[in-house]
């Protein structure tokens, strides 16, 4: 790299396991902690809610690790859905994650970064993670930002799973009520933080359709309704947005 | 194959490997595709469209004790959660625990 900038205030760490607990540090005291600890306690009455085991929730936090992707499938599995129609819905909510692994990967790659040492990230990247590892890796000095970020991604993660378990045991426990507020979360805080990150015309007119689109289709009960509404309804909004000829701008 | 372990069969197949595949190809593709690109557009559009068709779904047909709160309620409290959220500065959490506070109440006074 011939250009190579100023910037002396890259923050330095004596080693990878402090950028790592650096990266803790972090996570423990952003913003987005209530927010992930909400969502959790949700996605975990919701799972109580739909019958499936507290060790299929954790494995599901692990593994899939994609609130909307985890919502669609617990409730998608729980309602006695095709799989085919759950594993499709999946498929299309996870497409997102691509652009933004996508974006996030230069940020993160050096001259002596193996592919492998990108794995971790790579299945660490969820919203959150993304949208702060965007903002404070380029002020982390470069051959730290891969334990930065995992140590960011990993604590995430942890709330993720100590939460979804705390929202399991306590559907399980509460009066009815107070479990029926706990499985609002899930609904209202989706539509909340979607609303909050449609900046465009595209996002908002998906957002619209989609929740007509969900509603009508289910009343009507038509098989595979969910990604009627879903396809139908997110091919409509592009649609009509391209017709307009107003370039949306795609910051995922 | 024992019916305990068929859930966590279709965790794998259904839900870890259609979305890892995503983080994948974007780790092999990690230069190219723009993000404005046409095929970036609609896959968020119908991102978005799908889960907001879930998201309407869990409220209108809603299950557990969450159906025992009346759909008016449930509506009611959506609403005002979204009022909310719009009116106190674009704020989640204002938009969320206006929301609950309205289903608490609604379920506690309408409660069949």
């Amino acid at each position: 790299m011939g250009n190579r900038r100023a910037m002396p205030d890259l923050k330095s760490y004596p080693s990878s396991s402090a950028a790592y607990l650096g990266g803790v540090r972090h996570a423990l005291t952003s913003v987005f902690f209530p927010v992930m600890a909400g969502t959790y306690i949700g996605i975990g009455a919701l799972a109580h809610d739909f019958g499936l085991s507290a060790l299929w929730l954790t494995l599901s936090t692990l593994f899939v690790w994609a609130g909307p992707a985890q919502v669609i499938l617990i409730s998608g599995i729980g309602a006695g859905s095709a799989l085919v129609e759950v594993a499709i819905a999946v498929t299309l909510s996870g497409i997102r994650l691509f652009p933004m692994v996508m974006a996030l990967l230069p940020l993160l790659r050096t001259r002596e970064t193996r592919t492998s040492d990108l794995i971790l990230p790579a299945h660490f990247t969820s919203v959150s993670m993304w949208i702060e590892s965007l903002r404070v890796l380029p002020s982390i000095a470069h051959e730290h930002r891969v334990a930065y970020c995992n140590g960011l991604a990993s604590t995430y993660m942890g709330i993720g799973t100590v939460f979804g378990l705390v929202g399991f045991y306590l559907a399980a426990g509460l009066p009815p009520l107070f479990a029926a507020a706990l499985l609002f979360i899930t609904p209202i805080s989706f539509l909340i933080s979607t609303a909050r990150s449609a900046v465009t015309m595209l996002d908002r007119l998906a957002l619209g359709l989609g929740l007509v689109g969900g509603t009508a289709f289910a009343a009507m009960q038509i098989e595979f309704d969910l990604l009627w509404a879903g396809v139908g309804g997110g091919t409509i909004a592009y649609l009509v947005n391209r017709y307009r000829n107003k370039p949306a701008k795609a910051d995922v | 194959m024992s019916a305990e372990l068929w859930p966590y069969v279709v965790l794998m197949v259904i839900g870890f490997l259609p979305n890892e595949a995503w983080r994948l190809v974007g780790l092999v593709l990690a230069r190219g595709l723009n993000e404005q690109s046409q095929i970036v557009l609609w896959s968020r559009a119908v991102a978005t469209a799908i889960l907001a068709g879930v998201v309407a779904k869990l409220i209108v047909f809603a299950s557990g004790s969450l159906a025992t709160i009346p759909l008016g309620v449930r509506m009611t409290a959506v609403a005002v959660g979204f009022a909310a959220f719009l009116l106190i500065r674009r704020s989640p959490l204002a938009g969320v625990l206006a929301g609950e506070a309205v289903l608490l109440m609604g379920g506690y006074f309408f409660a069949p």
